[in-house]
């Protein structure tokens, strides 16, 4: 049985031959063909693949060699065999007895072992072609599209003979199970034909009386009547069906300081008042593109209304939710009172009048002249950025007072991110670099450093403190949460320029843009391996929870939405998308996919425990249902469309041509948003329940107070 | 580690990394960019109407859909003859107290690229038409209308911009759409969009990611006949005035479709018209034609697949051109005036 194993390495060599050359061959070019790349890591697959095969295959091998070598049964398994029977099958064996009748055991045919040694030859010289032709193509080829297919064409055989020899294999081994399975049961027939025949009645009887044995099942409970004389008994009423799966409830928690909840929940409110808004404005807007004569009012014109929108969920709806939700977290992670309420209570002010005054000024059509995110001008977006001072302070001041010796990882990220976006805030707003590219170049920057360092960075924070407490566990690693930390602020801080790839800003800065956009790959992924590590062991949780769902969807966009940025910052990458819808549907991805669906979570989270009061469960559902597909609906067919468009300009097709085209997927947009935007109406409504108190009458105790009422009066008679 | 648990140090470390890369990649090259250009020797400064037509520009968040920048890639030809070069910029500074340099480069392109748009489409008729209602003149458009920059005149006076709008988008107006100064400024922004020649000898940065020309010998194309979609290049050049149906609208752009000129067996005024533009017709109520094969840089190839089609479609039945013909006219036409009343 050696020569199986050998005839295994033979079928592998010609797959380690064809590794060697595309690997050697890829090295050189890797930087400079991205297509290659591609084509590698397709390789590795494909060989894997083989690799994995031909492992399962030595495997079963292996195994159907020590099946061969295992003796025939002794008599001790003989009578186990007969132990094992059935009641059913003893009743027969009796009858038999009793009839004295004679069975016997009949001759399996032994299946040809040359042929499977034979076929074994032929696959091995099946693939003697591929191994050739693999080796014989010049090097640089091995990324042509042509090249890649020739190769697996010719690898078709060799997969196809690998798995037919497994599926023959599992036909051989069968099939011997089979042969010895008729072996030991004529050794069986035998043995109990040998068996005195008083004797073996009386064995098998015994066995028949002893598994007819069967239990009362009122060993335990006895015949009397039930009582719960203790009052153990709690939930006495039928279950029924649930229309939708039940979740756990939140858990009851110490009362939280009034002033703090508060707080927290004016923050929540005025940001859910913000997402409403915003998100009907954006609804409209997506409206506009399906039926551009809706409306002519000067203010309500597209171009004026983009920026609402935008401005509205970044600084409304956003930031008044992180902040509202790292008014709790900071405090708690450092086990003390946050520092000062006036001040938190100051910048909310600041930060709605921000919104409010700059939302009006836009649609009055006085803005900063262009940069996106930036349109606030500098009176207003002082308001913020005092806000955002004043938030500082707070927390700072908190965190110094900490009674706890390490500072939680959630705080580095949360007040990180106030101090950077300051900084972005004045770089984005002071006046001294910003003449003619100048201004391109901070607003690269000021653009997705916002976006980056400001939401993401902060949301990072929260769920480093909202998750761990949702799945009860401690995070999965510091560490990892700390390599995040840093190598975000080292990569995150170059990619701003990766926004204008191609145009006059220096060449130089668009490279160093897209090589942080790579980098970014590392922040993305330890941090997605953190939250899903943290999840691990609490999976089964996801199911009675209704705010798990959220923090996943969240954790996945996390890591899908941040590599499709990376993508989307090589230079090829940006000769189809730039331009295009594509960032529309990207900054949807992630603004909606990552930041909302965490403030959710966290709203979900936070709100039940301040005020004791929770949302139906059903609507939750409903919620995260809506927005999850929405937003499929409204990202998938603006990036497919917007691929297509791109590829459109660059057969420079007329302009007007991809306009039309687009439509169609412009529909699917405002289909979508009309979801997302009904989802939002939903989430309204559930803050609004958590919000207020149920005053469901309850009957018993009305019943009680009614009857104190009349034992009242019958005494005053 | 004590680092880690001092609130201090950690927040000013990571503080003092942010602030150092920043001022690397941001400040610095922003500061040097300002240090380095100069405006181009060509440029001229917006006029005063130009540059309150900007602000209103800026007003409406044109920028939304519109950017104002041609990149180095080869794709990008359509919207300029060379890629934009940082001193293309280097004359725009702060709006005023309140608002901050507007480039508008723009990072969307929903609608076409302006950078050049002032050369492309330098007709002030449709610009105005255009303004008052995109669809009037380009049906499949989403842009907004804004029909708050017109005003409504029962009679119009001497110096009222009068705007032709198509009868289907009149409704329930009564009286002549007259352009108001804020629309007549905005249409002077977007004609003063012309991208600056560079000095003489500058070669101009490359456009890089060339197309691969499918229509590459072997297609089957008699020699001599351009294998190009005439179409296609009526719809990119052409149709936003003369209209997909070659009928033009009337008071405002002429057909094509039975059009003498456009049929004629000899098409030397035709080609004259595309290469030098036209005012002929203007005592008919159209307005002037711009030198379109110019402005858009069209080779002679494209130029007869364009009069092909024209001569070929929506009824129209003439002779088709060879391109050695059609070249012959157009090295003519480049001698000649613009062609006027014949």
């Amino acid at each position: 049985m050696k020569n199986w194993r050998q005839k295994i390495g033979l079928l592998l060599l010609p797959v380690a031959l064809n590794f060697i050359p595309c690997s050697l061959s890829a090295h050189p070019t890797i930087a400079h063909n991205m297509e290659l790349i591609g084509s590698i890591l397709f390789y590795v697959l494909l060989f894997g693949g083989i690799l994995v095969a031909a492992l399962a295959l030595l495997s079963k091998s292996a195994g159907l060699r020590h099946q061969h070598e295992d003796p025939i049964a002794p008599k001790e398994v003989l009578r186990e065999q007969m132990h094992e029977m059935t009641s059913q099958e003893l009743d027969s064996l009796l009858d038999l007895l009793k009839k004295g009748k004679k069975s016997s055991g009949s001759q399996g045919s032994f299946p040809g072992k040359s042929a499977s040694a034979l076929m074994l030859i032929v696959l091995s010289l099946l693939s003697v072609p591929a191994l050739a032709q693999s080796t014989t193509q010049p090097s640089s080829l091995l990324g042509e599209a042509g090249i890649i297919i020739t190769i697996f064409l010719l690898l078709i055989p060799v997969l196809g003979g690998l798995l037919i020899m497994i599926l023959r294999l599992n036909r051989l081994k069968a099939q011997y199970r089979d042969k010895r399975h008729m072996a030991e049961a004529g050794a069986l027939a035998k043995y109990l034909k040998g068996l005195p025949e008083d004797e073996a009645a009386q064995i098998l009887a015994k066995r028949k009386e002893e598994l007819d044995f069967k239990l009362s099942n009122q060993e335990l409970s006895g015949t009397e009547q039930v009582k719960d004389s203790k009052g153990l008994i709690q939930n006495g009423q039928p279950a029924g069906l649930p229309f939708v799966t039940m979740k756990k409830r939140a858990d009851k928690r110490p009362k939280v300081d009034p002033q703090l909840s508060k707080l927290v929940l004016w923050y929540l409110g005025c940001a859910t008042f913000w997402l409403l808004f915003g998100t009907t404005i954006g609804e409209y807007l997506g409206i506009k593109f399906v039926a551009p004569d809706a409306d002519h009012v000067s203010w309500l014109s597209f171009g004026r209304l983009r920026p609402v929108h935008t401005n509205a969920v970044f600084w409304g709806w956003a930031s008044l939710a992180m902040i509202g939700l790292a008014n709790y977290a900071v405090p708690i992670v450092s086990n003390v009172k946050l520092a000062s309420y006036k001040m938190a209570w100051w910048t909310l002010g600041l930060i709605n009048a921000a919104v409010i005054l700059g939302s009006l000024s836009l649609m009055a059509g006085i803005n900063n002249g262009g940069g996106e995110y930036r349109e606030y001008i500098w009176p207003i977006m002082a308001l913020f950025a005092t806000g955002l001072v004043l938030t500082l302070i707070n927390y700072l001041k908190t965190i110094a007072r900490r009674t706890t010796k390490e500072i939680y990882v959630s705080n580095w990220y949360i007040v990180s991110s106030i101090i950077f976006t300051i900084v972005i805030a004045l770089v984005a707003y002071l006046p001294f670099w910003q003449n003619g590219l100048g201004e391109t170049i901070a607003q690269g920057y000021y653009m997705h450093q916002g976006v980056g360092m400001w939401f993401m960075l902060f949301t990072l924070g929260l769920v480093y403190y909202y998750l761990p407490q949702q799945l009860n566990k401690p995070i999965y690693s510091y560490s990892l949460g700390i390599l995040a930390f840093w190598a975000q602020i080292l990569f995150y801080t170059l990619i701003g320029s990766h926004h204008f790839v191609f145009s006059p800003i220096p060449w130089w800065l668009q490279t160093v843009a897209i090589v942080g956009s790579m980098g970014m790959a590392i922040p993305v992924i330890a941090g997605t391996t953190n939250f899903l590590m943290t999840f691990k062991g609490g999976w089964y949780k996801l199911g009675t929870s209704y705010t798990l769902p959220f923090f996943l969807v969240g954790t996945i966009f996390y890591f899908t939405g941040s590599l499709q940025g990376t993508a989307e910052a090589f230079r090829t990458t940006n000769l189809y998308w730039h331009f295009t819808d594509f960032t529309v549907a990207h900054s949807h991805l992630t603004m909606y996919g990552i930041i909302t669906f965490f403030m959710w979570a966290g709203a979900y989270a936070i709100v039940p425990r301040l005020t004791g009061q929770e949302p139906k469960q059903a609507l939750v559902g409903a919620h995260f249902w809506l927005a999850l597909i929405g937003l499929m609906f409204y990202t998938v067919p603006l990036m497919y469309g917007s691929t297509i468009r791109g590829m459109m300009w660059m057969e420079a097709k007329p302009f007007i041509d991809t306009v039309s085209y687009m439509a169609q997927h412009w529909l699917w947009r405002a289909i979508g948003g009309s979801l997302m935007w009904i989802s939002h109406v939903i989430f309204a409504y559930n803050m609004y329940k958590m919000y207020t108190p149920h005053k469901e009458v309850n009957v018993r105790q009305m019943a009680i107070v009614a009857l104190a009422q009349e034992t009242e009066i019958n005494k005053e008679n | 580690m004590e680092f880690f648990n001092d609130h201090k140090k950690l927040f000013t470390t990571a503080a003092a990394m942010f602030i150092g890369l920043t001022i690397l990649v941001a400040i610095i090259p922003a500061l040097k960019n300002d240090k380095i250009n100069r405006p181009l020797p060509g440029a001229v400064p917006l006029s005063a109407e130009a540059r309150a037509g900007k602000m209103i520009f800026m007003a409406n968040g044109c920028v939304a859909c519109h950017t104002q920048q041609v990149r180095n890639v080869d794709m990008d030809k359509m919207w300029g003859k060379r890629p934009s070069i940082a001193a293309d910029y280097a004359l725009i500074h702060r709006t005023d107290i309140w608002r901050n340099t507007a480039t508008l480069m723009g990072t969307e392109r929903t609608g076409p690229d302006l950078t050049d748009v002032g050369n492309r489409q330098g007709n002030k008729d449709w610009n105005l038409v255009h303004l008052f209602n995109p669809r009037s003149v380009v049906k499949e458009s989403i842009m907004p209308a804004y029909p708050w920059l017109f005003e409504i005149k029962e009679n119009p006076g001497k110096n009222d911009v009068v705007v032709n709008v198509p009868k289907e988008f009149m409704k329930g107006i009564t009286g002549k759409v007259v352009a108001s100064k804020k629309a007549l400024e905005l249409v002077a922004y977007l004609q003063s969009l012309k991208q600056v020649p560079l000095p003489d000898g500058t070669v101009p940065p490359e456009f890089l990611y060339k197309r691969t020309e499918k229509l590459a010998a072997g297609n089957g194309a008699a020699p001599g006949e351009p294998a190009l979609d005439g179409a296609a290049l009526y719809t990119a050049n052409c149709q936003s005035c003369h209209q997909p149906n070659g009928e033009g609208l009337p008071g405002a752009f002429p057909p094509l479709k039975g059009s003498k000129v456009v049929l004629d067996d000899n098409p030397e005024l035709y080609v004259n018209i595309i290469m030098n533009g036209y005012t002929g017709l203007e005592s008919q109520g159209y307005g002037p034609m711009p030198n379109v094969g110019t402005m858009n840089n069209l080779k002679a190839d494209e130029i007869t697949a364009i009069m092909n089609h024209e001569r070929s479609s929506w009824g129209n039945n003439a002779r088709k051109l060879t391109v050695a013909e059609v070249q012959k006219l157009i090295d003519f036409a480049k001698t000649q005036p613009v062609a006027s009343q014949k």
